[in-house]
Formats: structure tokens, sequence, C-alpha cells
């Protein structure tokens, strides 16, 4: 059992503060994505779980333990690097067994369980090799053995798959899904990739500037993301926006439309639809389309809405040119609302 | 150009200066060390051999660096590892430590005799402690393993440097990673030193050796200042029989001994050292 706790973490860097009291519980076993821009705090906030960086406040919590004052090693987790770091002088095999090496276990419980994962990533031809003879993706499944071999309550990886190409990249998210559900640790992963996140995550925890806006299910996060950061950053292309006023009775005006919206607010807000939630239809939104993208399952249309910029993945049969006008009607139940003041979500 | 005889090109000036300044002085030498006047003879080396201070001044120059190489080693990675470690300061520090390999050796062994002689630092030290009652000579035939000791204590501080500068680089060149994940993994500092560092530190290691085990057996003017003739060495004896003797074809045969004892300790340091194909950072 590893539930993790992170307990009002902060973490300064001379006078720039890296993290803002970061609150969060990760369950037994569960996936978490941290995801979030570059410099947003991803590794910092891994590294002060590993023990690699020490918080300025706050306390970690792994397996009802409090592991804060720990070395890494006493911490029970194990770790993939950016860049693998897997050791030059050392050969696959001596690679997968350091950990097991340093703590003293015998040969055959050594040799048994690099073998036994190596297996699980597919490397048992390549355990005599040294690293300067590995491809990058090899490398790359050299680190994951590594780090499961310790068979360590809590995996942490930091953007372990950017250095590898993007089919490679698919490749291996599927295999380290399955890999990672089979050993039932509990799991960390740092990306800066959101379908990355998507696809391998139970829960997503997004990041901006030092802080976790939301941590939710990937559906949660992309249908009800709970602020206008991570409605902006979600989905590829993001959420479109348009400033919206109050016209009575839970009524809102939106570029010369009428639309239902929350009832208990009378100050401005701001209104958002996913572009895949936009329909051509008799009446909507007049817009003027700028840019037309046929992307084979859909056409990307990007228009310009009262002056702002509005995306529309529509449909691929439709034929739109450059310069026509459209009525676009977003789907009712797929409009959310946020407060401009605060930036975070209206119910 | 033809990029088959660029690279050629390129490293033609190179080639031609070590030809002129390097390998024709070697054939010169050789020449004269395999010739008496008439034709080629090993008589030279017979001659050399079979002194009676040949096998003494050998004894002495592999003694010297037997025990000096080895305390460099050790003295150059401890204040390599600070170095790397330090975050304000680092320059300067290198900057102090590396202060003796602007002086010559000459000058370090006679700074070192300024320290042992008999009107030295360590006598009136000594002296004005109470620990002995009048100075005493402590370089003399009659001590020769303070002559020994002064003579290793120079050699360490004049020369350690070299090594620690090629170490304090090769250590740099190490990525940081690779400490995070033998720490994770639960290696010690100790065992982060014995299996990471010491074997990707093995390339500088090498050089560092090599270029400090050649020094070694040329070592003369920090010798010739604090021991004289009571400690002879390789290079001492090649001077004799060069200036002293005006015997040019033994000082140019045990010239090609000394060369030939070099290039046997830089085989075994190659290889001893060698990274496996493959393994490299
Ligand atoms: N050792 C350090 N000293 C000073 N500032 C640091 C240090 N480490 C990180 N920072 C700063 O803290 C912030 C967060 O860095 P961090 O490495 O956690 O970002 P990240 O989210 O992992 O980014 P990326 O996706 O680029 O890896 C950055 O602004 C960075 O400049
Ligand atoms: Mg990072």
């Amino acid at each position: 059992m590893a539930e993790i706790q992170i307990k009002n973490i902060a973490k300064n860097f001379g006078s720039y503060q890296a993290l803002h009291d970061i609150n969060l519980t990760i369950a037994d076993q569960e996936f978490m994505v941290l995801l979030g821009a570059s410099g947003c705090g991803k590794s910092t906030l891994l590294r002060i779980i590993a023990g690699l960086e020490t918080a300025t406040t706050g306390e970690v919590w792994i397996g009802g333990r409090r592991v804060d004052h720990l070395s890494p090693k006493d911490r029970g987790i194990s770790m993939v690097f950016q860049n693998y770091a897997v050791f030059p002088h050392l050969t696959v095999f001596e690679n997968i067994g350091f950990g097991l090496r340093m703590q003293k276990l015998p040969d055959d419980e050594v040799t048994r369980r690099v073998e036994r994962t190596a297996g699980l990533m597919h490397i048992d031809q390549l355990l005599k090799r040294y690293s300067g003879e590995l491809s990058g993706g090899q490398r790359q499944r050299v680190a994951v053995a590594r780090a499961l071999a310790m068979e360590p309550d809590v995996i942490l990886m930091d953007e372990p798959l950017s250095n590898l190409d993007a089919l490679l990249r698919l490749e291996m998210r599927a295999e380290l899904k399955g890999v990672l559900a089979d050993s039932k640790t509990t799991a960390i992963y740092v990306t800066h990739d959101q379908v990355e996140a998507m696809s391998l995550a139970d829960r997503i925890s997004v990041m901006h500037q030092g802080r976790i806006v939301q941590a939710a299910t990937p559906i949660e996060v992309y249908r009800n993301p709970a602020a206008e950061f991570v409605a902006g950053f979600i989905g590829n292309p993001p959420m479109n926006f348009l400033p919206a006023t109050p016209s009575g009775d839970g009524k809102w005006q939106v570029a010369g439309q009428v639309l239902d919206g929350p009832t208990s607010r009378s100050a401005p807000l701001q209104f958002a639809v996913r572009p895949e939630d936009i329909r051509p239809a008799d009446s909507g939104l007049t817009a003027t389309a700028k840019v037309v993208e046929p992307l084979g399952a859909h056409l990307l249309v990007t228009c310009e809405v009262e002056g702002t910029m509005f995306r529309a993945v529509l449909d691929s049969d439709l034929t739109v040119h450059v310069g026509d006008q459209l009525t676009l009607a977003p789907q009712p139940d797929r409009i959310r609302w946020f407060d401009p003041e605060t930036t975070l979500a209206v119910a | 150009m033809n990029a088959r005889i660029l690279p050629y090109m390129l490293i033609l000036p190179v080639t031609l200066f070590l030809c002129l300044f390097f390998l024709y002085p070697f054939v010169l030498v050789s020449q004269e060390a395999f010739s008496t006047g008439d034709g080629f003879t090993l008589d030279n080396f017979r001659d050399v051999a079979s002194y009676w201070k040949f096998p003494i001044s050998l004894q002495n120059t592999l003694l010297l660096a037997a025990a000096v190489v080895p305390i460099q080693v050790a003295l150059a990675l401890l204040m390599a590892t600070m170095v790397n470690r330090m975050q304000k300061g680092r320059d300067m520090v290198l900057y102090i430590w590396t202060i003796p390999l602007g002086i010559s050796d000459l000058a370090a062994g006679i700074i070192w005799l300024a320290i042992f002689e008999q009107s030295g630092f360590l006598n009136s030290m000594m002296t004005g402690l109470g620990i002995v009652d009048q100075p005493m000579n402590l370089l003399s035939y009659q001590s020769p393993l303070i002559v020994f000791v002064a003579i290793a204590l120079a050699e360490i501080w004049r020369a350690t440097a070299i090594m620690l500068v090629i170490l304090v680089a090769g250590i740099g060149l190490i990525p940081k990673e690779y400490y995070e994940a033998a720490e994770v993994f639960g290696a010690s500092p100790w065992k982060r030193f014995l299996k990471v560092t010491l074997p990707l530190l093995r390339p500088s290691l090498q050089t560092a050796l090599i270029l400090r085990v050649v020094l070694a057996f040329e070592v003369f003017a920090v010798v010739a200042a604090l021991g004289g003739t009571l400690f002879p060495v390789l290079m001492g004896e090649i001077y004799a029989y060069q200036f002293d003797l005006q015997d040019g074809g033994a000082a140019a045969a045990l010239a090609l001994i000394v060369l030939a004892i070099s290039i046997a300790f830089t085989l075994v340091i190659l290889r001893a050292l060698r990274v496996p194909k493959g393994a490299t950072i």
C-alpha cells in the first residue's frame, strides 16, 4: 500500500518561488500525471517527492509514513530519468541490477529479478550490452526495467518519453501503461504532452506557475476545466473564449446572441466552448472564416467572431472558403463559463 | 578540396612540426646511442647498465614514482571532488591550488630546501619550540629517509595540480543525472564515488596518470636541489654523462632506456584503464 500525500509543499530557489502551497493525494496504485507547460515546477515537485530536492516548507507522506527527512533510497521509490541516466560503464544487466546490488541481495535473486523485468520490457536479448550500443528506445526500456526491478511502492517518471521519436513514443506509451498496471505500483508521471497525459493517466494534475490548478480524471479535466488556464491548455485546438454580458434571469449576451447561462451571477463572464462542440446552424454566432485547414477526418476552421479568434472543428464534408460567413451554434450542454476576475469556472 | 585528402592536409603542419622537432632529434639521439664511432654497437648500453650507479638510480627513480604517484592520484581525486562540489569560490580555490604548476621545478626544489636545510624554517621552528636543542642537518647521508621524504613532499606539492586540473575537467563532464540515479537506487556517497565517479573518470585518469608517471621518470631539478648526490636518479645520471663525463653516447643510451620505461608504463596504464567499446559517456 503506497498512498502519497503532499501537504502544503512550497519551494523557493533564492527569491524565486517555484512551488506554492501544493496539496495533493495520490491513491495507492493510481497513475497520476503532472501536466503543465515548461518551467511550471513539475520536475521540482517530482524531485521533492523523490528526495533529490528539499522542500522549503511542507510534508511528503508515502504509505502512511512521513518521508521528507529520509534519503531517496529509504522512501520506497524508484525513478526513471528524462535522459534515462543508464550508466554507460555498466552492462544492461548490471544497470538493471544496480539498485539490487546496492541492497546486497544474493546473486541468484538479482539474476532472477533482472531477467524477469528485462523480459517484461523485451530487452532480454540485450543484457550483455553497454548503453553505447543501444538505441534511444532500448535505453529507455533499460531505465524502466531498472526502476521496476526494485519492486518499488512508487515509481516516479520525469518526461521519460520526451527523447523518443513520435512513433516510438506511441508504442512505449501503450507498453508502459500495461506494464505499470500489472506491477501494481503507484506512479507519478511528469509530462508537458497533453495527449500522453490523457492516454496514461488515471488522474491528471494540471500545474501552472507553481500551483496545481486542477487534479481530476482526464475526461473531467477535458470536459469541465476548473479554470481558464486548463481550458486554454488542454485540447488541441484549445477552448474558445468570448466575453459574455448578463442580460437578466440566466440569460447572457454573447457576440450578439442570447444564450442560457449561470443564474447566480450579475457581473460579466467568459463564455467558453470547445471547437469540436460547435455545429453550423440556422441561428448562432456569426463568424468569418479566416483560415481553413482540412485535416482529413475534420475541417479545422479558424474564424473571427466580433474581432476574437474562434476555432471550429467541422465535418470534413462541408466546403468552407476563406472569407465565408458562417453561423455557428455551440452545443448547449457543452458550454462552460468562467469568472474573469478569478479565472475559475462558474457553475 | 577533395574530402578524402582534406583531413591529411589539416594534420600536415603538426606532422611536419613533430618530424622536425621530435622525430629528427630522436633519430640523432638513437644514432648516438647505438654507435661509438665505428658502426652499430650496443656498447653504450652495456657500459651504462653495468655502471654501479645505474641500479641504484633506477631503483630510486622507481621508488620515488611509486611513493609519489599514488599519493598524488588520491590527493588529486579528493581535491577534484571537493572543487566540483563547491558553489562559490570554486575558481579561486582552483587558481590557488594550481599555483605550484607555475613554478619551475628547480625553484620548487629551492623552496623546499629553504624549509629543510640546516638554517631552514623547519629547524628554526623546532628549536624555537624547544623540540631540539640546536639545528640539525636533516638532508645528510645519515638520514636517507628524510632526504627521500623531503623530495617526495616537494614533488607532491609541485606536481599534484597537473593531475588535479585534468581530473576537475573530467569530473565536470559526468552528467549530474548519473549521481541522482545512483542516489535513488541506494548508493551511499562513497559508493557513488566508487561506482560512478571512478569508472566514468577512467579516460581522464588515464591521461593524468600517463602524464604524471612519465614526468616522475624525468624527475631531476627537485632531486638535485634537495638530495644532490645523496639520491641519484636516472635523469641526474644522464646529465652527469653528458656534461660531467662528456660521454654523449652513454647519455643518449640512458635517455633511450628512460624512454623505453616510460613507454612500457604508458602501455600498462592504457591497458589497465581502458574503457570497453560502447561504454563511454
Ligand atoms: N536549481 C534551481 N535553481 C534555481 N531555479 C530553479 C532550479 N531548478 C528549477 N528552477 C526554476 O524553477 C522553475 C520550475 O522548474 P522545473 O524544472 O520544475 O520546471 P518543469 O515544469 O519541470 O519544466 P520542464 O517541462 O521544462 O522540465 C523554473 O522556473 C526553473 O527555472
Ligand atoms: Mg522538467
